[in-house]
């Protein structure tokens, strides 16, 4: 077990070693000019000339490139120009607000999408099947940022029953002190149960909005691989065997069509992580993606190396789980790894 | 105890429980604190808690304006629509006590009893530090400083303790009004010197994350593209105390949502919502809503006077007749700006700066003069905007290019992202474009010796350079310096005539500062700057 995640680690360096040259050589790619967007609005050309000097993008790329590599190595991913902060301690601030979200997002959505899958795929062409249909091809064809803005105007500005669109906490709160970065469980270690309340409130309509558009995949993942399961031969031998058909379809057909559905989870989960900048503008969420998607506009090199590098990382790790979770539920994977 | 207590007991806390309005509680003390907090929305924030910091943006500003003093500051006039507009023309003090202007000096005389935020007296030491630093950090600060004289550290003497001289290095009438913007602030010197290194010997990475100042608020808690959280400085020389005691500034993107948040009463005030949410919050009485013309600022249609065929003189007055002003008014600004066209045939000139051009839509008189110019068939070119304001720029845009396909010109739309727009500005090669220009310095030469001037500055986006028109430039600059009234009129007739005759740019209008707020809040004063002044604003 050991020897594979080592062996998996050392195949992941090449790939990281990849991403750092790509990212480096498509933001120096990028149109416009930092040195020019950063000397402010009655900057003359001395001006930008001072700027970018300062900023050590007069040197040959090939020189940058290697004080990069060489920050990097030392942990310092360099420093945003959009907000001033120190890329590595963003990411790190920002990362977990945008897992709290994701992960609850994804939960909301497997709590009803496996089951919905599993019915319908056990009643093909009734009312659930349809109705399993219905809402992932509803969720799916929604843009996210029109579900979260739909919902917002539904039920913080008709209905009142949700609080102010402004982030992980209403404004007169403040932070449960740091554990995990996650608020929902700093503030149960806290003890603060009124910032639980507030934080949880906070993150309904945002997850909820994620929990609809990544309906689909699993759903329908599920309910595909269920048919497959259902179809075959071990099943049918169950069925046969007289077992009740709940067992048949939870401990013998469910657990088979598990590992598609578990790619299909790491999937989705990577996508959400880094896909869920719509849904963070919206709620004004402070998470990595509005970040990295501001520090593109704005023609900021660190933090979009760093967030490319941090979801590589991420990939890596999350691959690996994956590929540990496969030989959890199917032996076979692990004879064969 | 008995099962029969057991049950009562427990029941009466349960009701006892449900009795007792526990959100109640916390809710007064909320209600409290929001009504000594000022909750302010708005699309970005600062990058950099210092406007001497590198790439400090506009954001930045507005923390540097409350959270720190400079030696004067501007009193207060009413303005247009009755709101409290800054006096161009009249000085207050602010950290300074007196202020006595000599032929080639001005000397300040500091408040005695103006402490920092840290507890250290302001003195005159500091005041020289402070300046030292914008005249030499370069970038934005330092060409600020530079455009009021303000060149080298030389100029500020230290006379006593209290004491400071600043030296002219010429006569130059925008000396004075350039020491009242947001540049020359005091900084706390000892407190930022111990965090100055070699590299960094201004101490701006200290700076750039914490106040050092005497201002009327301090930042406690900044979270870079979040929130920043501001309390009142009960300590502050500088001016009356201000009646708000917590400001809390949080970063909402979206611009609906910012909308949303008035609307329910949670935000306090918002200031880049689109303008149709403007009009339509107006119309709805809900909030008060405050529109001021930016001073000195105008959107124009630029036209490359380097590039064919912009640099034939009837040409540029062809696209200025084939402009839609009226439509642009109504239909991308709904009427929340001011027209600077279409004034009177036989209207006077004017000493003032913006005013409006004699220009009208007339499409039979530019395909006239298209045809006078040798392009009777017209010709392609692009135009192009910044995908920053992309709000106002692409309808701006798309109505241009309809009415220019009118008389033969057709273009293509360029949109350019708001990083870029600065670097192909200053490349000086796009053909036809729409921009917008704002001096903080309220004066006419000011803006022309920016935008029209022949050393072509990177707001001189047209490349255009005309002797007659420096020569007007810099007769007004001297005149203003030595006081000739009458030969600065002239001056500025004459340079404003000829920017409208030689139309390398074609003034549209002069877009509005739009502030919404809630009916409890009142106290809005405008800027030069355009950003809040928290310390004049009151909640009820």
């Amino acid at each position: 077990m050991l020897t594979m995640i080592g062996k998996r680690l050392m195949f992941a360096i090449p790939s990281l070693i990849g991403v750092v040259i790509v990212t480096f050589l498509l933001t120096r790619a990028l149109p416009g000019d930092p040195a020019a967007y950063f000397a402010g609005p009655a900057a003359s050309k001395e001006a930008i000339e001072q700027i970018r000097k300062k900023l050590g993008f007069d040197k040959p790329l090939i020189e940058q490139f290697f004080r990069y590599t060489n920050d990097l190595a030392h942990g310092d991913f360099g420093t945003s120009l959009t907000t001033g902060q120190p890329v590595a301690t963003e990411i790190r601030n920002r990362l977990p607000a945008s897992a709290e979200l994701t992960l609850l997002g994804l939960m909301v959505s497997i709590g009803i999408a496996i089951p919905l899958g599993v019915l319908a795929a056990t009643r093909p062409g009734s009312w659930i099947d349809h109705l399993c249909r219905v809402t992932t091809t509803a969720g799916v064809s929604l843009p996210v940022f029109f579900t979260g803005l739909v919902l917002v105007y539904m039920f913080y500005f008709r209905l009142g029953w949700s609080p102010a669109p402004l982030g992980r906490l209403d404004v007169f709160y403040s932070a449960p002190p740091t554990v995990t970065g996650l608020y929902l469980i700093d503030a149960l270690i806290a003890r603060e149960f009124e910032t639980f309340r507030s934080a949880l409130s906070q993150l309904i309509l945002p997850a909820a909005t994620l929990a609809i558009f990544s309906l689909a995949p699993i759903a329908r993942m599920t309910r595909a691989s269920m048919l497959a399961v259902l179809a075959s031969d071990f099943v049918r031998t169950a069925r046969a065997s007289g077992l009740s058909p709940s067992t048949v379809i939870v401990t013998y057909a469910f657990r088979n069509a598990m590992l598609p559905v578990v790619t299909t989870l790491s999937m989705v989960f990577s996508f959400l992580l880094g896909a869920n900048v719509l849904v963070e503008k919206v709620f004004a969420w402070p998470g990595i993606g509005s970040y990295a998607v501001e520090a593109l506009i704005s023609s900021d090199f660190a933090p979009v190396q760093g967030f490319v590098l941090t979801m590589a990382v991420m990939y890596v790790l999350l691959n690996l789980v994956i590929d540990i979770l496969y030989g959890v539920i199917d032996p076979r994977v692990r004879l064969e790894g | 105890m008995k099962r029969r207590d057991f049950l009562k007991s427990v029941s009466g806390l349960a009701a006892a429980g449900a009795l007792t309005p526990a959100p109640a509680i916390w809710s007064s003390a909320k209600a409290q604190a929001r009504s000594e907090t000022l909750l302010i929305v708005s699309e970005s924030g600062p990058n950099n808690l210092d406007i001497h910091g590198v790439g400090t943006n506009v954001p930045g500003y507005e923390v540097s304006w409350n959270c720190y003093d400079r030696l004067i500051s501007h009193e207060m006039k009413s303005g247009p629509g009755g709101v409290p507009y800054y006096d161009r023309d009249k000085f207050k003090p602010e950290l300074a006590e007196d202020m006595k202007v000599g032929d080639m000096s001005v000397t300040f005389k500091l408040k005695k009893n103006a402490k920092f935020h840290d507890g250290a007296p302001v003195t005159a030491k500091d005041v020289k530090w402070s300046l030292d630093r914008a005249v030499s950090v370069g970038g934005f600060p330092t060409f600020q400083m530079g455009a009021g004289s303000l060149t080298k550290t030389e100029q500020f003497v230290v006379v006593d303790d209290n004491t400071v001289r600043i030296d002219f290095a010429k006569k130059d009438r925008l000396t004075i009004p350039d020491l009242a913007v947001i540049v020359p602030c005091i900084v706390n010197s000892e407190l930022v010197k111990k965090s100055a290194t070699e590299k960094d010997p201004w101490g701006l990475e200290y700076t750039k994350q914490q106040t050092a100042g005497s201002g009327a608020y301090k930042v406690v808690k900044w979270t870079a593209g979040t929130e920043v959280i501001m309390e009142r400085n009960d300590a502050w020389a500088g001016g009356p105390l201000p009646k708000v005691k917590r400001v809390i500034w949080r970063m909402v993107p979206q611009a609906g949502n910012r909308r949303a948040l008035l609307e329910r009463g949670d935000a306090d005030i918002s200031y880049d919502l689109p303008n149709k949410d403007f009009v339509e919050l107006k119309d709805s009485g809900k909030l008060n809503i405050v529109s001021v013309p930016y001073s000195n600022g105008v959107q124009y249609i630029g036209m490359n006077v380097k590039i064919a065929p912009f640099d034939n003189v009837k040409v540029r007055e062809a696209v200025a007749c084939a402009i839609p002003y009226q439509k642009i008014m109504d239909a991308v600004l709904f009427g929340l700006a001011k027209p600077m066209f279409g004034a009177a045939a036989d209207k006077p000139t004017e000493v003032a700066w913006p005013q409006p051009t004699k220009y009208v839509t007339d499409i039979a008189k530019a395909k006239a003069l298209l045809a006078e110019a040798g392009y009777p068939n017209g010709f392609e070119t692009t135009l192009s905007f910044d995908l920053g304001f992309a709000g106002v720029n692409e309808p701006l845009c798309i109505l241009v290019q309809e009415s220019l396909a009118q008389i033969g010109i057709r273009t293509t739309i360029n949109k350019i992202p708001g990083a870029n727009w600065r670097t192909e500005l200053n490349k000086k090669v796009l053909p036809l474009y729409t921009n917008v220009f704002s001096g903080w310095l309220d004066y006419p030469e000011y803006f022309f010796i920016w935008c029209y001037d022949g050393k072509n500055s990177i707001f001189n986006t047209m490349s255009y350079q005309s002797k007659p028109m420096d020569e007007f430039i810099h007769g007004a600059v001297d005149a203003a310096a030595i006081g000739n009234t009458a030969k600065y009129d002239a001056d500025v007739k004459g340079f404003v005539d000829l920017a409208f005759k030689d139309i390398p740019r074609i003034p549209l209008y002069q877009p509005y500062v739009n502030v919404a707020m809630q009916k409890n809040v009142s106290g809005y004063q405008y800027w030069f700057h355009r950003r809040l002044d928290y310390r004049a604003l009151v909640k009820a």
